[in-house]
């Protein structure tokens, strides 16, 4: 009777573990960060690309509007890819464009806007790729949407259509 | 005599465990416990690409900065989440994570011991 139970107790337990890891296994197990949405921005001061001076971010992200932060280098392929996207949003009156050039050569970087055209209003320089941290992103290219310093929506990786129509219809 | 023996054994491999030169490094330990989340087996400490290097400036700077380890931790838990921790931390959603294994650990003391200690009696 006694090793009946037993044997029936294991055996229950192994089955628990079993749906358990199988279960597990199910999973998708690429992880991606989502946890810095609807979060305040980070502060941070950096030297802009068109001078040397340094500025703090508070000084843009100032105004009641939409800002679109991009990260991007001239040596990522997928921002060749997505910057037609950010050349179509720069048409939009109420969304100001704000680059910040991840880990790139300044030569590279001006070779590359001035063959695709720059979309930004403005661009900060993240040369040690710190800054990047500090907006949670682990890659090329990533993307903000912020409003009232909140980050309101994140896209990991390049820009397409689709963000680009539901962009414009948050802004709108 | 032969318990000095020991002693002197243990010290002497204690000695050359500690001897290793980063072995009290704290950015060393901290960017081991860190995820590289480009290639996700890796930790930062081992790995090379962009991220993996910029987070290693990062936690130095912040060492520089005069933050405590656990501080460094909750910096980045709040930038990317808990999934950036290769050893997760002791909280309401890792009770069982960290308590399964020594529960099986005692389930299995308790049954050896009946099963071969008392029966044995």
């Amino acid at each position: 009777m006694k090793n009946k139970s037993i044997t029936i107790i294991i055996s229950l337990l192994l089955i628990i573990i079993f749906i358990l890891f199988y279960k597990g296994l199910q999973n998708p197990n690429i992880y991606i960060p989502k946890s810095n949405i609807n979060k305040k921005i980070p502060n941070f001061s950096a030297k802009l690309f068109n001078s040397s001076e340094e500025l703090n971010s508070a000084e843009i992200f100032k105004d009641n509007q939409f800002y679109l932060m991009n990260i991007w280098s001239s040596w990522c392929v997928p921002c060749k890819d997505e910057h037609i996207f950010l050349k179509d949003l720069s048409n939009e009156k109420n969304i100001k464009i704000v680059g910040l050039n991840y880990k790139d050569k300044k030569q590279s970087a001006y070779n590359f806007l001035n063959e695709l055209g720059n979309p930004y209003d403005i661009i900060f320089l993240d040369p040690k790729g710190i800054i990047a941290i500090d907006w949670g992103a682990y890659g090329v290219p990533e993307t903000y949407l912020i409003r009232k310093n909140i980050i309101i929506r994140k896209i990991i990786g390049p820009l397409d259509d689709t963000h680009v129509k539901e962009i414009k219809k948050i802004i709108k | 005599m032969r318990y000095l023996k020991f002693i002197f054994i243990f010290l002497l491999l204690f000695n050359f465990c500690s001897s290793h030169a980063q072995q009290n490094d704290l950015e060393y330990k901290i960017t081991k416990n860190l995820r590289c989340l480009v290639c996700q087996g890796q930790s930062v400490y081992d790995s090379d690409t962009e991220f993996a290097n910029s987070l290693k400036l990062l936690v130095k700077k912040k060492l520089d900065d005069g933050l405590a380890e656990k501080e460094i931790y909750d910096y980045l838990k709040d930038k990317y989440g808990q999934w950036i921790l290769f050893d997760p931390e002791f909280d309401e959603k890792t009770y069982f994570l960290w308590l399964l294994p020594i529960l099986l650990f005692v389930i299995g003391g308790v049954l050896i011991f009946k099963l071969f200690i008392i029966r044995k009696n």
